[in-house]
């Protein structure tokens, strides 16, 4: 079902992380008010993005959820939001390491972006546990719908709450008026977006069939008869644990 | 330990080995996650095969041991 993508996003992702490294290192200039501090946007920069395009991407799947009420988009949602969260847990991390080379401290509480990202991303943090206390599977994806469109919702809100803000200390990378990076920085940076977007899509890829190879080898266990396959309680969709998901 | 770092290079240096850090630890995750499939394809495997061996077993104890007929030696 993946095969041939999953194959091409296998070749594509580490050459273009390399690339963008790369460039990163070699190709962007050093940056003169901050130094070479200034090199770990390339990083945290892509993986925050990526991270909230993950949370919206995750919505988006919970809305084709709720409206087809295919199981398939519920997974796709579940796993979207599940890669989001460690993708922001190395934002947060690499973010943190980079508060402290430019501005000396680990973590500034006065910043919106910052303090707006970790509220994204602990609203986030509750979707596991909450679809974890549902057993009923459908109720549990229907709930997890509701709950990934509204926390979703508050992505853009949160960009838009951010940038109206009048006083930040936080750069801006993504502007309209221009985000004080050289043209060899844009290109190191959009090679990190394009590199970051790619390894995001890579792992989702693997995530999803990983799922629906189980999921199948299970309902085909329990079509050959065998008792011994448990199906405890789980956060993950299990729409597909049943017999009929094997054919 | 920020106060032994040479300079802040050693930020830059930390920031990707976080992310390589994650990425590699998600790796081993799906290593884990891709044997316990792994596993459960063999249990299959032994599902498959007893089955097989009972069906094939199955036909030969309801056939009683006879003798056979005069006809049937020569065919």
């Amino acid at each position: 079902m993946y095969g041939t993508r999953l194959r091409l996003l296998s070749i594509a992702t580490p050459v273009a992380l390399i690339g963008a490294f790369l460039l990163a290192a070699f190709y962007a200039p050093m940056a003169a008010n901050e130094g070479i501090s200034q090199k770990i946007i390339y990083v945290h920069v892509p993986l925050a993005i990526v991270t909230l395009c993950g949370f919206v991407f995750g919505a988006i799947m919970a809305i084709k959820h709720l409206r087809t009420r295919d199981p398939r988009y519920d997974l796709k949602s579940y796993v979207a939001i599940h890669m989001s969260l460690i993708f922001g847990t190395a934002a947060l991390i690499t973010g943190m390491i980079w508060a402290k080379a430019a501005w000396g401290v680990w973590w500034e509480w006065r910043e919106a972006t910052l303090v707006s990202f970790l509220i994204v991303f602990l609203l986030f943090c509750t979707y596991q546990p909450m679809r974890f206390s549902i057993e009923d599977p459908d109720r549990q994806a229907r709930y997890a719908s509701v709950f990934a469109i509204t926390a979703g919702a508050f992505v853009p809100v949160n960009f838009l709450a951010v940038r109206l803000a009048d006083a930040y200390i936080h750069p801006r990378v993504l502007t309209t008026s221009g985000s004080g990076l050289t043209p060899e920085m844009n290109v190191a940076f959009l090679a990190g977006i394009i590199a970051v977007a790619l390894l995001f899509t890579l792992l989702w890829q693997f995530e999803l069939t990983n799922k629906n190879t189980r999921f199948k080898l299970r309902a085909l266990r329990r079509k050959l008869g065998d008792d011994e396959v448990a199906y405890g309680r789980s956060a993950a969709p299990r729409h597909f644990d049943a017999p009929e998901a094997a054919t | 330990m920020t106060e032994t770092l040479p300079d802040k290079g050693g930020y830059v240096v930390a920031a990707y080995l976080v992310f390589l850090l994650v990425l590699l630890v998600y790796i081993g995750i799906m290593a884990l996650r891709i044997s316990r499939l792994e596993r459960e394809l063999v249990k299959m495997h032994e599902i498959v095969d007893a089955q097989r061996e009972d069906r094939a077993a199955a036909p030969a104890a309801a056939t009683p041991v006879v003798a056979p007929e005069p006809s049937e030696v020569g065919s």
